[in-house]
């Protein structure tokens, strides 16, 4: 049995990416392949979530896929499957096939509902019918009894017709025999009952017993209406009595006073008559006017009462509801009013009472926020002190290496100074053995072997330069900080210079130079 | 007086001493005693005769003999003087006069239950006769046999006619294919109709309080009207239903006491004593709780005189109660409170009533249903009465002295007399 629902369709397969996640998809349970009725009942969307799992899990997607194929096939649908009979869907013809499931669904639901409505209709045209059917019949039944029963009477009265005739004839017979047989034989006569003689019948006796008749009559009815005189006179009795308690029930001024003005004359005309009935021989009449009075006073009287009374509830009640507690006179209007109010007031509360439980569940919410922020701003110290430590550690660093600098450009700038001295001392010695050499120079060719020496002597000057400016250091460090910076890269760049060019001539005499710088130096 | 065959036995009833024996000349079907109990009349239909027996003298005697005519009943006049004998196809009713041997005739009698009625007093009678497919009624003066008046009756069959306790007005009515009651006063006027519905069957039976006050019909619908003598129009309905609900009426179900005689000592023949001992099992009543639901009969719907709708009506004599029977369910008797209008009283019994009498003098009822006891209800409560006979004793109609002091019960074949003591006050 195929039923059509709707229902959360997973994805189908991994490329078929763009099928739409909600379709109409014929549901069937897998054991039962038929499909041939298909039935229509309401689509039930939300309750059917569970069920797509049923029918198509993840590990029967393939099952299901050829099945759903399979029963589209039967129906006339193209089927699913690309042409190429693989495993790949065809997402066209998947759509087309949802879409004319789509529409089937429709028609078949505006079908459903024609077919009820004119279901309904039936039905009542039945109700109806039925109600105007049982009415024909009693009507029909009615006039088949009526119409049997004048014919039954008819024939009754013919058979008795028959009857009557056939009686006659009998009579006539038993009359006309003159049988001896039928006579009374009597002992002797019997005496009357009342001991009186038998009396002809004349006419005299008829015109008495027709008196006796009414007589008789006339007794019976004189007994009864001397029994409706007594009740009547009892009756009457009770109502002037009734009349007599509730005009002296009543207050005795007059209350209404538009009433009696508006009756004005009539009232004060049956005033008069009602002191007139009041009076004991007056029940003993009973002609019609003096009764219809006697009853409309009454009414009148019985209603001014019910109203007296009316009244007096009302204050009774309120007199008792005062006399109990202050709080509780509050007529009904009042206390309907207090409700409503006490109804707004508790209504208000809740309200209240909700927005401050929202407002609470906010609280609630909100401390997790806080502390989301203080460790976020917890997190922010730590990522700054970090930062601040990485660049402490920078800073230091630096300061480290401008130290290192630093004391290297003293270094370097003492050794500049010392290699300028020496270079000078070295320049002077070199002018003097210039001057000298000159004076000799005709005699060695020195200058040859002087650049190789040179060399030599400058790695060792090197060297003791800076085992003189280890020396030196504390020195230098004393003069080094006094030096500015731009002054020590430019010293250590004349001091590369200046030791570059020192080496040259510090190579010509060394010891002499060392010594001659000492002495320089500690001069 | 009692009959036996074609003796006629006149009892006393004190003692139940025979004080007389007469015979007859042939089977007795019916006997009457005359109204001042001085002659009795015994009718035999067969033959056609009618004897009459003197208490006084028994050696006086009468024999009236209609003949050919036949005679298909028989009843004294209100006098105690006159016999009228109604004639096989109630040809005519022949009166016959004890005194003078004097005979008169009524002729076009009509066929029906109750055609002849008397007033109390004895001063009229009402005949109800049909001439020509047309009902009548004829008022005669008793005393003198003069007919008094002569007017249509506007039935269509008449059925029965009554007469209310005062004298005054004629009840009539028709036959149960139509409800229709008919009020004649006695001059021949009529003073009211009363129709309760058509189409369905009519009215079964009626019956007029003692003070002709009402006139209470029961009809197949399993209903009591009410009507009342001043306006004849019916005050109230009394409904029959099976199933009793208002709290306010007493049940009575007769219930079976368990037989003493154990079953294992049963003897093959049993023994007289032991028959009746297991046969006559005593039984008492209890009060059923309300609601309480009777047993309902559906009566054959195909057949004529269907058992259903209310067959028996009595007032009781200080016309404080009323008591009824409803055939479909047959074995109540259900009894009104006719001051308040209301239903007092339901007696369930165990078997179907067959007739039920009120005390002349004071309102207490008796009850058979067949079997060998009698019941008695009374506003004090009721009771069920065995009768203390050996073999079986079923009774099937009941008659009340007229003192009330003692009923005859009467079976098939035998008759009892049930004495009732009187209270010492």
């Amino acid at each position: 049995m195929g039923d059509w629902k709707t229902l959360t369709v997973p994805v189908l397969s991994s490329d078929s990416k763009n099928i739409f996640q909600y379709t109409s998809e014929k549901k069937v349970s897998p054991p039962s392949m038929n499909s041939q009725v298909l039935r229509l009942p309401l689509p039930s969307s939300k309750s059917m979530h569970s069920f797509f799992s049923a029918f198509c899990t993840e590990e029967n997607i393939e099952q299901s896929i050829s099945y759903l194929n399979r029963e589209l096939t039967t129906l006339g649908f193209p089927s699913i499957y690309a042409e190429s009979k693989g495993k790949e869907l065809n997402l066209i013809s998947i759509i087309n096939c949802m879409n004319e499931l789509l529409v089937l669904q429709h028609k078949n639901l505006r079908a459903q509902e024609e077919v009820e409505m004119q279901h309904l209709k039936l039905g009542s045209d039945m109700d109806h019918l039925q109600n105007c059917y049982a009415k024909l019949k009693v009507q029909k039944l009615q006039n088949i009894i009526s119409s049997r029963a004048t014919q039954y009477n008819h024939d009754m009265k013919r058979k008795e017709r028959e009857y009557n005739k056939l009686k006659e004839r009998l009579h006539q017979l038993v009359m006309n025999k003159k049988d001896k047989k039928i006579a009374m034989e009597v002992l002797n006569y019997v005496g009357r009952a009342d001991g009186k003689r038998g009396a002809w019948r004349t006419d005299k006796t008829e015109a008495r017993n027709e008196e006796e008749m009414y007589k008789v009559l006339l007794s019976d009815y004189e007994q009864r209406q001397k029994q409706l005189l007594v009740e009547n006179a009892e009756l009457k009795k009770v109502l002037q009595q009734m009349k007599k308690e509730i005009i002296s029930l009543l207050p005795p001024q007059k209350q209404k006073p538009k009433e009696r003005s508006e009756d004005g004359p009539v009232l004060s005309d049956l005033e008069e008559d009602i002191g007139e009935l009041n009076k004991e021989n007056m029940w003993e009449l009973s002609c019609e006017t003096v009764r219809e009075q006697l009853t409309n006073s009454i009414r009148k009287q019985w209603r001014m009462l019910k109203n007296h009374v009316e009244k007096l509830d009302n204050q009774v009640s309120r007199v008792h509801s005062g006399a109990l507690n202050e709080k509780d006179v509050i007529s009904r209007e009042d206390h309907e009013l207090e409700t409503e109010k006490l109804e707004l007031e508790i209504q208000q509360c809740k309200e209240m009472i909700k927005t401050q439980q929202q407002l609470l569940q906010q609280q609630l919410m909100s401390p997790c926020d806080d502390d989301t922020t203080l460790l976020l701003q917890d997190c922010y110290l730590l990522e700054e002190r970090e930062r601040l430590q990485e660049e402490w550690r920078l800073f230091r660093e630096q300061k480290k290496n401008f130290e290192k600098e630093r004391r290297s450009f003293t270094e370097a700038a003492i050794r500049l100074g010392l290699e300028r001295k020496a270079f000078e001392e070295d320049r002077g010695a070199w002018l003097k053995q210039q001057f000298l050499s000159m004076c000799t120079d005709y005699k060695h060719s020195e200058n040859v072997t002087t650049p190789s020496a040179f060399l030599g002597s400058s790695d060792q000057d090197n060297r003791l330069v800076k085992s003189t400016s280890q020396q030196r250091k504390p020195h230098c460090m004393l003069s080094g900080p006094v030096s500015a910076e731009p002054c020590q890269t430019s010293q250590h760049i004349t001091c590369n210079s200046s030791s570059a060019a020192s080496k040259k001539p510090a190579g010509d005499s060394k010891p002499n130079q060392w010594v001659e710088s000492d002495k320089e130096e500690t001069e | 007086a009692s009959c036996v065959q074609y003796r006629l036995v006149v009892r006393d009833v004190n003692t139940l001493q025979i004080l007389q024996l007469y015979t007859c000349l042939d089977q007795i079907q019916y006997i009457e005693w005359s109204s001042d109990s001085l002659f009795i009349l015994c009718a035999m239909y067969k033959r056609g005769i009618v004897q009459v027996w003197s208490l006084e003298q028994p050696d006086w005697h009468c024999k009236i003999d209609e003949g050919s005519a036949g005679l298909v009943a028989s009843c004294w006049s209100p006098d105690g003087r006159h016999i009228l004998n109604t004639t096989e196809f109630h040809l005519r009713i022949t009166v016959w006069s004890l005194c003078t041997k004097s005979v008169s005739y009524i002729k076009y009698p009509k066929a029906c239950q109750q055609g002849i009625a008397f007033t109390k007093d004895g001063r009229y009678m009402a005949v109800a006769e049909r001439r020509d497919c047309k009902d009548f009624i004829s008022i005669f003066v008793c005393s003198d046999w003069q007919l008094l008046r002569h007017f249509d009756a506007e039935t269509q069959d008449l059925f029965g006619i009554e007469w209310a306790p005062n004298g005054c007005v004629l009840a009539v009515w028709d036959t149960c294919l139509e409800y229709k009651i008919l009020l004649y006063s006695l001059d021949g006027r009529l003073l009211s109709t009363y129709r309760a519905y058509e189409w369905s069957l009519g009215i079964k039976s009626i019956a007029w309080s003692p003070s002709s006050q009402f006139l209470a019909i029961g009809s197949y619908d399993e209903k009591v009207r009410i009507l009342n003598h001043v306006t004849w129009k019916k005050i109230t309905e009394f409904e029959h239903p099976a199933t009793i609900a208002n709290t306010k009426t007493i049940v009575y179900k007769e219930v079976e006491k368990s037989p003493s005689v154990e079953t294992e000592r049963l003897s093959f023949p049993p023994t007289r004593a032991l028959a009746s001992s297991l046969f006559s099992t005593q039984s008492k009543y209890d009060i059923s709780q309300v609601p309480v639901s009777l047993q309902y009969i559906k009566p054959v719907a195909d057949r004529a005189n269907p058992k259903m709708g209310i067959g028996m009506l009595a007032f009781s004599p200080d016309n404080c109660f009323l008591a009824t029977k409803n055939d479909n369910i047959p074995n109540a008797v259900w009894i009104w409170d006719v001051q308040k209008l209301k239903l007092f009283v339901v007696l369930e019994q165990l078997c179907a009533i067959q007739s039920f009498q009120w005390d002349p003098r004071q309102p207490r009822l008796a009850v058979c249903t067949g079997n060998s006891k009698v019941y008695l209800w009374s506003p004090a409560g009721c009771v069920s009465v065995q009768v203390p006979m050996e073999g079986d004793f079923q009774i099937v109609s009941l008659s009340w002295h007229s003192s009330g002091d003692s009923m005859a019960l009467l079976s098939k074949d035998n008759f009892c007399v049930c004495y009732l003591e009187r209270e010492e006050v």
